[in-house]
């Protein structure tokens, strides 16, 4: 079985079970859209936070679907089937992953945009704040990957997961919001963004490769 | 424990296991467990429940790390690829991997082996006299019409070990029957057949493999 034909049949199952990108998206708007209800409806203010407050609710939304990502298969399993499908465990997690991405990190990459100009976010920041997102979700789908193949087989692992990836995509939240607050003051954004895609570089190899050893183990 | 000499170097028996033993948890389940299987061949694994007969089955399909003992493809070490391995071999677990979203034909084709890729759905399908159901969602299904549906994957592998873990659970006489027919041609093709079970199946000339 191909990665791509793999890929395939996760795009054909979140599409059929399709509400976890839909709720992954309203609570987005949702909790994005409590803060001027908080903090007060000010533009200089709430544009002030808006960078932090998109990544911190958009970092949020991507953690809702991870538990069922590999917890579906587990169950009825589908997991012993991936496993011997011919590909390496590594491959199935990071098939996974890029699965969790477009049906997640896509759909929020894209409501960041209207969510970020509702926060007054001013307009010129907006492509800084795009581009910190982009390389920004793809991180989190590959931690949180990585996260819901460790807790696989845990009592409470829905409750574990956000306690072991939140810590870890604390670089991503800080450069992507950093690399906003830089162009807002009149600084190059340039160095977050690179960091950002060094994180990237970094968790492209070695999520799926944990993620493909966690998968391993929880079959045992 | 052996069951079947072990031929000499001109023709290596398709799987050979020698010394196998594995952990559950803290606990050895089994040690020193030895097998043999040619093309063609067949082995049954029996004992009461909790002897750990999936552990076994899963141990040969390379989901289970054995704790000592090794296992041979051919003469060659089975489990140094685990990927490659799997090629080799379809498995059957006790659960059916069966996705209720799925179309009943949809299930199939999701996780059919690129090495499947040529045969015929339709014609797996039939085999296990689910023909008429192939557009109906699986949540539609029975129990028992879920584990042929399981089963059909089998007949649309080309691999030529099948693992099976309790296969006729739930399945009426004439799915048995059905069952007995895929397994004969498996056979005919030069197939071999592991099953765990404690229901008569229709495997003739099956060696068994008792586990305490």
């Amino acid at each position: 079985m191909s990665m791509l034909a793999l890929l395939a049949r996760e795009l054909r199952l979140s599409l059929r079970h399709g509400t976890d990108t839909v709720a992954a998206l309203l609570f987005f708007l949702v909790a994005a859209a409590l803060f001027p209800l908080a903090i007060g409806p000010a533009p200089e203010t709430l544009g002030r936070l808006a960078p932090g407050i998109v990544w911190v609710c958009a970092l949020l939304a991507a953690l809702l679907p991870l538990e069922r990502l590999f917890g579906a298969d587990y169950e009825d399993g589908s997991l012993d089937q991936l496993l011997l499908c011919g590909l390496p465990a590594g491959a199935v997690a990071a098939v996974k992953a890029a699965a969790h991405w477009l049906v997640t990190g896509l759909p929020l990459l894209l409501a960041a945009a209207p969510i970020a100009l509702m926060l007054r976010l001013k307009a010129e920041l907006l492509p800084v704040l795009l581009a910190g997102l982009l390389p920004g979700t793809l991180v989190l789908s590959l931690l949180g990957t990585a996260g819901a193949a460790i807790v696989l087989g845990a009592r409470r692992g829905g409750v574990l997961l956000p306690l072991l990836v939140l810590p870890l995509a604390m670089p991503v939240l800080i450069f992507g919001a950093g690399a906003v607050e830089a162009a807002a003051t009149g600084l190059s954004p340039r160095p977050h963004l690179l960091l950002l895609a060094a994180v990237m570089a970094l968790a492209l190899p070695l999520c799926p490769l944990a993620a493909g050893a966690a998968i391993r183990a929880a079959a045992e | 424990m052996g069951s079947g000499a072990i031929p000499q170097p001109a023709e290596p028996p398709l799987l050979v296991g020698a010394g196998l033993a594995a952990f559950r948890g803290e606990r050895l389940v089994f040690r020193d467990v030895a097998l043999s299987l040619e093309a063609g061949g067949a082995l049954l694994l029996v004992g009461p429940n909790g002897s750990c007969k999936s552990t076994l089955l899963r141990l040969l399909a390379g989901l289970v790390r054995p704790a000592a003992g090794t296992l041979l493809w051919r003469g060659e070490d089975a489990l140094a690829d685990l990927a490659g391995h799997a090629t080799r071999l379809a498995y059957l677990g006790h659960q059916d991997a069966v996705k209720p979203g799925l179309g009943v034909a949809e299930n199939l084709r999701s996780l059919a082996q690129a090495g499947a890729g040529g045969r015929d759905v339709g014609a797996a399908l039939a085999a296990l006299g689910l023909g008429r159901l192939a557009s109906l969602p699986a949540r539609m299904l029975s129990a028992g019409q879920r584990r042929r549906l399981a089963l059909a994957r089998l007949a649309l592998s080309a691999a030529p070990l099948w693992l099976l873990d309790e296969p006729t659970l739930g399945l009426d006489d004439a799915s048995v029957a059905l069952l007995g027919t895929l397994l004969a041609r498996h056979r005919e093709r030069g197939g071999a057949v592991v099953a765990a079970t404690h229901l008569a199946l229709p495997l003739a000339g099956a060696a068994t493999l008792a586990l305490a």
